[in-house]
Parts: structure tokens; sequence; C-alpha cells
């Protein structure tokens, strides 16, 4: 009796543990809401960020968004068919510049939010997918609504977001020709060099502005 | 007699001109073995790219910085008033890509904010659920099958390509702003169109800037992606990277997969919160 007992109880157990584990994999598109939803409740509560605070902006996405992007893929995609050429080194020099870059540049959106309503798409997939596409749109008052899509693949149990689509125009793939340029001009670390600056200009433009 | 043959010579050297403009071009074309394969002539447009830079910066930016002080109801209205003259079109377009639903509620959307919404001045139409579409002749052009061509930028008007520039001579023809018969009015109005254009993308435009490497390239690429786009209306084939696939392919997991570990307990208690 004791026996029957335990062996349910193992299995109760076993069974919740698993259930437990098959939860943590939230769907992509609950994914991308739930974090849309995080980041717009803050940004609409924090005054520094709406009145231009790029600082702010990048701590929040540093904090909220980072964790589900994939850099490493994005990175990848943007360099195109040079990456094969690049040491690991140079690779992980390139994720690190790149991602410093984007999460610079496209933070400072979070200060131009002015209470844009968004709309996420029902998504379109089938449950064995592990490479998704999530729809939304951004509805503002006078003015067309601005369509922004996120690529997503599975990666163990987790989505990553690898790539964010504004109408229709990859924030990613649209390095891909001056990343080309920039390889055919001076080789992978030419192309290192270029972000870098690039970035400390923008550190630059940053403090300036304070 | 004398004046005829003057003018005669001055053809002929326009014409050679025009004839060593599109031989050097066509050299370079071909000197640019590195260069884009849809931009033959990136040399000429990088050139008209500058231009438009400067024209951009000096004029029309800072008008429209100008203009950015007008309230925001009273931009809405311009918006919403262009927006009607050019939702005839934009039926028209959808009924020639055989989108005849789209072509309905257009035509219908016309019919409302015309007279209920007072001459265009409020967009009533979408409070009613007929949503305002965006199609050009470009546009219908390309879902017809006609290739882009190549790239080309255009004096002012910026990012183009043949396919879009053969477009936008029809888009003119029929545009009633442009056609409008009373000079004055016809020329404040398309300047009034402009700038209200342009103030729309005023703050984006300081996003390209800071995030292109080379913002020549970063503008082409960006147009080339919009554009298809918008002849798929919003869903274009989704072609899986091959440079992407081949890069992952000997790619060890290591970098991609050390960063998710910190994501699932993130996850896990935002599950408990809710």
């Amino acid at each position: 009796m004791t026996k029957t007992l335990s062996l349910l109880a193992a299995l109760a157990l076993s069974l919740g543990v698993q259930f437990a584990a098959f939860a943590n994999t939230i769907a992509p598109d609950a994914l991308v809401k739930g974090v849309t939803d995080d980041v717009i409740a803050i940004v609409r509560q924090d005054k520094a960020i709406q009145s231009g605070d790029t600082r702010k902006a990048v701590e929040l996405v540093e904090t909220k968004v980072l964790p589900y992007f994939d850099f490493a893929h994005m990175t990848r995609l943007a360099v195109g068919k040079d990456w094969r050429q690049a040491s690991p080194e140079q690779k992980a020099a390139l994720t690190q510049e790149f991602k410093t870059l984007l999460v610079r540049t496209y933070s400072n959106a979070l200060t131009q939010y002015r209470n844009q309503v968004i709309d996420f798409k029902p998504l379109k997939a089938k449950p064995e997918d592990t490479d998704v596409i999530v729809r939304t749109e951004v509805r503002q008052a006078g003015a067309k609504p601005v369509q922004i899509d996120y690529a997503l693949d599975k990666q163990g149990d987790g989505w990553k977001v690898y790539d964010v689509m504004v109408a229709g125009v990859s924030l990613v793939t649209n390095y891909r020709d001056s990343f080309g340029q920039e390889v055919r001009a001076g080789g992978i670390d030419g192309l290192i060099k270029s972000l870098k600056d690039k970035n400390k200009q923008l550190e630059t433009t940053v403090q300036a502005k304070k | 007699m004398m004046k005829n043959k003057k003018s005669k010579l001055q053809v002929r050297g326009l014409l050679r001109g025009i004839a060593t403009v599109a031989l050097g071009l066509g050299l370079t074309a071909c000197a640019s073995t590195g260069g884009h394969p849809k931009d033959p002539f990136e040399p000429l447009n990088r050139a008209t790219f500058q231009f438009n830079e400067q024209a951009d910066r000096f004029v029309i930016r800072p008008v429209a910085q100008v203009y950015d002080y007008v309230p925001l109801p009273v931009k809405t209205v311009v918006g919403n008033f262009f927006g009607n003259l050019g939702d005839v079109w934009i039926g028209v377009n959808n009924l020639l890509q055989g989108k005849v639903a789209e072509a309905l509620s257009d035509g219908g959307r016309v019919l409302v904010n015309s007279t209920v919404g007072l001459f265009g001045v409020f967009d009533i139409a979408t409070e009613l659920g007929l949503e305002k579409h965006d199609e050009d002749l470009g546009q219908t052009l390309g879902v017809w099958g006609v290739g882009e061509g190549p790239f080309l930028v255009l004096p002012i008007l910026g990012s183009s390509n043949f396919r879009d520039t053969l477009g936008l001579v029809g888009d003119l023809y029929a545009d009633p702003v442009i056609q409008h018969k009373e000079v004055a009015t016809r020329n404040s109005a398309t300047g009034l169109r402009l700038v209200h254009k342009r103030s729309v993308l005023l703050g984006a435009d300081t996003t390209a800037e800071q995030a292109a490497l080379d913002k020549y390239s970063y503008m082409r690429s960006f147009y080339m992606q919009y554009r298809l786009n918008q002849v798929y209306d919003g869903s274009p084939p989704r072609v899986k990277d091959p440079d992407d696939e081949d890069a992952r392919a000997d790619e060890p997991a290591g970098p991609a997969l050390a960063a998710t570990g910190t994501t699932l307990p993130n996850l896990a208690t935002k599950e408990s919160q809710e």
C-alpha cells in the first residue's frame, strides 16, 4: 500500500516536473507580447525616457529585451558569406560591436514612444516549427500602421529573436552590403575597426548631448 | 539660317556629351566588379545622393522642422486631406492588381471621407474600419511581374529604380495635386505635401544616420527591401538565407547557447508571477 502510494507520488512528481519544464517553453508570440508589454509599461511611466534620455533607454533594453535576442545569429546574418572566413576571436569581436551598435541606435526609438497601440497578429505556425515570424503592427492616430515583424528560432527549449523587420526591412540584413564593402576594403579586421569607430563616435555624441 | 546651324551644332554637342557620360557610366559599371549587381550606376547615384543629402540638410529638413511646430491636430488634417486625394489612385491600382475588395474599400473611403469627413479633413473611414492602403503604379507593375531594373537615385525624390521611376511618371499624370490647373495652388499644395511627408520622417532620419556605416548602401538596401515588401503587401516570400545555413553548419553552438542560460530562470519567474 505505502509502496503504491510512494510510486504514485513519484509519478505525480515527475509529471509535475515535466509539466513545469513544458510550461517554461513560452510560445514565441506570447514571448514577444510579454516583453513588448513589459517594456511599454515601463516607458509609459518613465518621464526621463520620454524626454529623450538615451542612456536610460539603453539600460531598459539591456535588462528587459537583450536576454531574448541571439546576437551571434544576428551578426552571422548581417555579415553573410564572409562570416566563414572569420576566426572565433573575430566572430566574438564582430558580435560584440554589432550588438553595441544595434542597441545604441534602436534604443533611441523608445524615447519616441507616444501612446501608440501595438496589435499582435495571430501566429501562423505549426506546433513542430522551429523558425517562426511573429507579426505585429504599431497603430497611431492619423498615420498608417507600421508593420514590425520578429523572426525567432527555437534553441533547446527557449525561443530567441534573430531578426527584426520594420515595414519589411530587416534591421540585420540591411547591413550586409556595407559590411561586404568593409570586408573587401580592409578584411574582417577592417570591418571590426569600422564598427568600433562608429560606436565610439556614437558614444561621444550621446555624451555631448547630455 | 545661321541660328538654325548653331542650334544644330548645340544639339550635336549635347548628344556627344550624353554619349560620353553614358560611355563613362558603362565603363565604370564594368570596372566596379565588387559593386552591387542591381546598382550599375552607383557612381552617378552616389553623386545624386550627396546632392540630395545637402539639399535635405540645408533646405528641406529645416523647413520640415519649422512645420513640425504646427499643432498635431492641424498636421493630422493636412495628412488626411492629401491622403483622401491619394485614395482614388490607390483604389485604381488595387483594381489593376486584381484586388477588388481592397479597391471597393478605397472607393468607400473616398466616398465617406469626402462627404461626412468634410472634403477629406477627417478620416472617418478608418474609424469605420476601412483601412488605408498604400499602392502606386510601381507596385502594380511589380505585381504584374515587371522586374525592378537598376537602382536609381532621383534628384530630391531619392531612392527609386527603373520600374518605380516609370511608375512614378504614371502616378504624376494621375495626381490631382500635380495636375491642378491653377499654378499657385498647385505649387503651394505640392510644397506643403512634400514638407508634410518629410516632417513625418523626422526622428527616423536620425536613427538611420546613427545606424548606418555607409548611409548610401544602407538607404539602398532599405529601399529594395521596403519596395519588395510593398509589392507583396506585407508578406514577401521568405527565402532561407543560404549563407546563414552554411555558416551555421561549421559553427560550434557555443557563443549562442552560452547566453541562453540566463533566460530560462527569467522566463520561469515570469510564469510564476502571472
